[in-house]
């Protein structure tokens, strides 16, 4: 049998030198010690931050027209949500690399329809409102021709339309019942009804909050705030938070894809398929390195170690 | 010849157990005189930091997600959590890097360096999922900035960062079950293979 030939980036000389004493448990606790002394003191000087949350309340309350601008877009079917495709809706094909449509594969699991979970289901759970019944009651039965007619008007009407006096003055013509359910919409949104009923839709017990926050996140008030404070995509955003604070620092390599071309010009409508397959590839070769001939000798050939090993080789 | 007790579960589980992880091995009380630099700290240290984690976690998770917007103990221990988690992925990478450089992975020590790695991994996991679990401004736009770059890859279909109940389960009990059984079997094997050895250099 012939002796196995010594690799020295993957197998380790027998250490045959001198072994010190090691106290491995007062090794730990000193750990904790100073780690839990350590944490207080940070915390003490610089808390966390704890931004409140915005509302579909305080949204419509601050920005009324650009609230009514998003919930026409709901209704119509072209805002984000609704042209978003999967896994919420049939309206796209979603990201893909080359032939891999992986998210259409995955399937339509998070189901959302805008105009209904938005706008007529919730408009349909206020009651003692007439007029807003016969509007519903003509928007659902409508053609989906007449739909669209009217709500193109609705949408022309609103570049002139305006929020006083606690009500929606909207100029439009010919747009049905859309203009009662609108005013509706944004009167429920603003007694903060509508954060409460897009919530509960299949219950009293929630912890399900996705509808309201894609709703929020087809408006501006979000987005706005975000860049106020530096977060967003092209801020190197999803690893900070609000303040001056470190974030999730760790995600640097994942969102810098996000900043560079190409993910951040020819590739960009499919940047997060790609920038999420790149880091894979990525994070499989770090997890391979053993047996990655090439990479796994870059240590002993940098040699680091020395400076790591400096007292033993000082002493051989 | 071997006897029914030989042959039981129980009695082979012990004796290969003891084999592999004699109570000197698993509790040593000396450790080769190479092992003296100061990178070997962060190994330590990063456990002591999950310690700290897990008991603010809990100290959180006994009074409920809503806590610590309205109490300044809650904001407070709220602090501590997230102090802990930067000290904590601090000393991790710190750590990955030495051990890179080291080539921490020769002598059968492969497996030590892949359940690191996948360590790190599910650490991301859970960071994330405690970031969009706040219930405040910024999960309400980590949440839905991160929602594309998972739904991309299809993974939206099973994983929805905007269902806060979703995500608070994955950050309280999956992921931190699953960073306590890897950092379990990481410690068990540096334990089993030791540190590794300086590279032979010729002389």
């Amino acid at each position: 049998m012939t002796k196995k030939v010594f690799n020295p980036d993957v197998d380790a000389p027998v250490f045959k030198g001198k072994y010190a004493p090691y106290d491995i448990i007062k090794e730990g606790t000193i750990a904790v010690v100073v780690v839990a002394l350590l944490t207080v003191v940070l915390a003490v000087l610089f808390s966390s931050p704890d931004e409140k949350a915005v509302t579909i309340k305080s949204w419509s309350n601050a920005t009324p027209m650009d609230f009514v601008a998003t919930a026409i877009t709901e209704l119509d079917g072209t805002s984000g949500t609704a042209t978003y495709g999967p896994p919420y809706n049939n309206a796209a094909t979603g990201q893909q690399i080359g032939p891999f449509t992986l998210a259409k594969w995955m399937g339509i699991n998070v189901k959302v329809n805008t105009a209904s979970d938005f706008v007529v289901a919730p408009l349909s759970t206020l009651a003692d409102q007439p007029a807003l019944k016969t509007a519903l009651t003509a928007f659902t039965s409508a053609s989906s021709t007449q739909k669209a007619s009217w709500e193109a008007n609705y949408s022309k009407a609103l570049t002139t339309g305006r929020f006083s006096s606690g009500t929606l003055q909207v100029p439009a013509t010919n747009a049905g019942p859309v203009p009662v359910m609108m005013s509706a919409l944004t009167a429920m949104a603003r007694s903060g009804a509508l954060d409460q009923a897009l919530v509960t839709a299949k219950g009293f017990y929630t912890t399900d909050y996705t509808k309201p926050l894609l709703f929020m996140a087809d408006g501006s008030f979000l987005a706005n705030k975000a860049q106020a404070q530096h977060l967003s995509g092209d801020q190197w955003g999803m690893m900070n938070e609000t303040g001056s604070y470190p974030g999730q620092a760790w995600l640097w390599l994942y969102t810098m894809w996000y900043q560079v071309p190409p993910f951040s010009t020819s590739w960009g409508a499919n940047a997060d398929a790609l920038v999420w397959a790149f880091m894979m590839i990525l994070t499989l070769l770090l997890a391979l390195m053993p047996w990655i001939p090439g990479l796994r000798s870059i240590p002993r050939k940098v040699k680091v170690y020395r400076l790591i090993w400096r007292e033993h080789y000082k002493s051989v | 010849m071997t006897t029914e007790i030989d042959r039981q579960w129980t009695t082979r589980l012990r004796k290969t157990v003891v084999e592999k992880l004699p109570p000197e091995k698993l509790l040593p009380d000396t450790q080769p005189a190479y092992v003296a630099s100061w990178i070997y700290v962060f190994g330590v240290t990063t456990l002591a930091a999950l310690a700290i984690v897990i008991a603010t976690g809990c100290v959180l998770a006994m009074k409920g997600p809503l806590w610590w917007h309205l109490s300044s103990t809650g904001h407070f221990v709220n602090s501590l959590h997230l102090w802990s988690v930067e000290i904590f992925f601090f000393a991790m990478v710190i750590h990955l890097w030495g051990k890179y450089f080291m080539a921490a992975w020769r002598g059968g020590r492969q497996l030590t360096w892949v359940t690191g790695v996948v360590l790190f991994l599910t650490s991301i996991g859970a960071g994330f999922t405690g970031y969009v679990s706040q219930t405040n401004y910024d999960s309400q736009w980590i949440s839905t900035q991160a929602k594309d770059g998972i739904n991309a890859t299809g993974g939206g279909a099973f994983f929805n960062v905007l269902n806060l109940g979703q995500m608070l389960m994955w950050h309280i009990v999956l992921l931190p079950l699953a960073a306590v059984a890897l950092t379990a079997v990481h410690v068990i094997y540096v334990r089993i293979k030791g540190v590794v050895p300086p590279f032979e250099e010729e002389k």
